[in-house]
């Protein structure tokens, strides 16, 4: 098998033309982000809004339900049922993004909410406390204390989307599905495991942009980054004694 | 002034947190409301900045009605510390420091130069400025809690048991630096706190409220000590409130004894059976037995520990505490520099106590009689 996954890596032909792997990368990449920004659009308010309000919990285990739903059966059924309806390309494409995209909401909503609903009792009492308004205490008190947590659904969610984006090759999505699909549809084992491949690399290149770009947006306060400083000083300086109270006699 | 005017909340399961409640907290002044839990003290407390409305009844700020007012912008206005400090952990102690002037509107530079000077003002190093809340210990987040209340120098302070989740030690620190800083402010200050202690120690006036949300009794400490409203009252303030009642007596008629003393690393020359050892300064450092000590320096390794030190200007407390924990039977007593004034024997307290008056006792109003008058009018 790896012969043949290398001979098809060194075949000129793979990386070139509208089939070549630069090409079915970037289309690959391009679902990938468009789904996971619209999801991320969707996902994130609503998530915000129902950790913000504590209303509409239900909302969250509904998506969360959503999970269960076969990815395959329902982009079949999505397109054949709305594609007629839609002209042109889009007929296949806008069914396939809706599709991922409802598979990424889940991860991004639970993950939202969660990390409003991590934020510590106090911070936010005290937020209230001192005189934020409700945005207020949203924008500069939960939001960056969830980021850690939403964040983290939105990696899930990428991943997620990254492999089903495959799939949707099926009804002409293109990306490195198409691989995967015509490789198998001629036997080709190389083809379908480069393909295979290609999707993996292109999973742990995200997870290492939004890993980069999660160090830069958390706060190191939060993370435990910050170098633990020395604990010196505990409580220092040491009070005066009170003018009433006894002292103990010392040597 | 914060003047609670028939305060009742009910909430929405029907329970009664505070009934009916009628309260002065004096300007300028500390008022402690203290109880056991489920008195409604937190409650009361989170009316006045309005994070709990009242059901019936109203607060007034200086005469105004807080409820007319926008919530934030009362909140704004008034100092708040809670229990856990409530730090905003992505921010840094400075940023923490600085909220509420940066909710004002202040430019940058003026937010930092303040948040830095509260570093100073609540006693913490300016390095820890840069630190995240999780890397400071619970004492000195508590401090950032306070100095974050101080930040745009609110007139009115409200303190929910800031205290309480620290150790005893760090605890007692954070109570006389509070003092005294409060010496310095004025800030008017309802304080909120469980322990009967922290209550007395800190209050200028103390109101004891019962499970189900009423006021058993408001007055200052000492008063509240000698004349407990009810047995509620009675059991609450302890059983050992004589002795401690005696902290509030000053205690200058004394007649102090001039007490022999040896400076540490000579030699003793008296025989008495206790010998009280200074520093160079003169500060007691603690009892000899000479007897024991021989024709030697007196070393470090023979003195007897178990005294305590009052300071002549100190409390009456104080004085006998000294007395009856001197291995000598004769307390120590000291100026405010720490320098030995004399000794006073234990029946010598006892008998400057019984010449002192206890606070009078309001037979009219047992409820309010010891509340610290607030112009004319009783709270």
């Amino acid at each position: 098998m790896i012969p043949s996954i290398l001979e098809w890596f060194r075949d000129p032909m793979t990386w070139s033309g509208p089939g070549g792997v630069p090409t079915r990368l970037l289309e690959h990449l391009w679902y990938t982000v468009v789904t996971v920004v619209i999801a991320a659009a969707i996902a994130v308010p609503l998530g915000l809004w129902v950790g913000h309000t504590g209303r509409a919990r239900w909302l969250v285990s509904v998506a969360n339900s959503l999970r269960a739903v076969p990815t395959l059966g329902l982009l079949f059924a999505v397109s054949l049922v709305v594609g007629p309806y839609i002209p042109g390309d889009l007929a296949f494409t806008a069914p396939s993004i809706a599709v991922l995209v409802l598979l990424a909401i889940p991860p991004i909503l639970a993950g939202t909410y969660a990390g409003i609903d991590a934020v510590d009792p106090s911070a936010r009492d005290a937020a209230k406390g001192v005189g934020m308004r409700g945005r207020q205490v949203l924008w500069q008190v939960e939001l960056p204390n969830a980021l850690p947590l939403l964040l983290s659904g939105v990696k899930s969610a990428m991943l997620q989307v990254v492999a089903t984006a495959t799939i949707a090759a099926y009804l002409g999505l293109g990306g490195l599905g198409r691989y995967l699909i015509d490789g198998l549809a001629v036997s080709d084992i190389g083809e379908a495991a480069g393909g295979a491949l290609l999707v993996g690399l292109l999973a742990i290149v995200l997870e290492g942009v939004l890993s980069l770009l999660q160090r830069r947006v958390v706060s190191p306060g939060l993370t435990g980054r910050t170098a633990r400083g020395s604990q010196d000083g505990d409580d220092a300086p040491q009070a005066e004694a009170p003018a009433d109270a006894p002292v103990d006699v010392r040597g | 002034m914060i003047r609670f005017d028939g305060v009742t909340k009910q909430f929405p399961d029907g329970t009664t947190a505070v009934d009916d409640l009628s309260l002065t907290a004096p300007t300028g002044k500390i008022t402690v409301l203290v109880g056991p839990s489920g008195c409604g003290k937190t409650t009361s407390l989170r009316m006045v900045n309005r994070m709990i409305e009242p059901t019936r009844g109203g607060i007034s700020l200086d005469g105004q009605d807080t409820g007319r007012m926008d919530a934030a912008e009362l909140r704004r206005g008034i100092g708040y510390v809670i229990q856990h400090a409530g730090l905003f952990p992505h921010r840094t102690v400075l940023d923490n420091i600085g909220t509420v002037p940066r909710l004002l509107g202040w430019d940058k530079k003026k937010v930092k130069d303040r948040s830095r000077e509260l570093l100073e003002v609540v006693g913490l190093d300016p390095k820890l400025g840069n630190r995240y809340p999780t890397q400071l210990s619970g004492g000195q987040q508590q401090r950032v809690g306070v100095a974050r209340a101080l930040a745009a120098d609110p007139p009115v302070m409200l303190m929910d048991e800031p205290f309480s989740a620290v150790d005893p030690i760090v605890r007692d620190q954070l109570q006389d630096e509070f003092l005294r800083l409060q010496d310095e402010l004025g800030k008017t200050i309802v304080f909120v706190t469980h322990d009967i202690d922290e209550a007395i120690k800190l209050g200028d006036q103390v109101a004891v409220l019962r499970v189900g949300g009423t006021l058993a009794q408001v007055a200052e400490p000492q008063y509240l000590l000698a004349h407990p409203a009810d047995d509620f009252v009675a059991d609450f303030v302890g059983k050992d409130r004589g002795y401690r009642a005696l902290q509030f007596e000053h205690a200058p008629r004394l007649t102090l004894h001039s007490e022999p003393s040896v400076v540490v690393g000579e030699t003793p020359s008296s025989r008495a059976s206790w010998l009280l050892v200074v520093d160079d300064d003169r500060t007691p450092l603690g009892w000899v037995e000479p007897a024991r000590v021989g024709d030697r320096p007196v070393a470090s390794e023979d003195l007897h520990r178990g005294g305590t030190v009052a300071r002549a200007s100190g409390s009456l407390r104080g004085a006998l505490d000294a007395a009856l924990s001197s291995p000598a039977r004769r307390g120590v007593l000291v100026d405010n520099d720490g320098v030995l004034v004399g000794t006073v024997r234990a029946h010598e307290v006892l008998t400057a106590i019984e010449e002192t008056e206890r606070p009078e006792r309001d037979e009219d109003d047992p409820v309010h009689g010891g509340a610290m008058d607030v112009s004319g009018e009783r709270g």
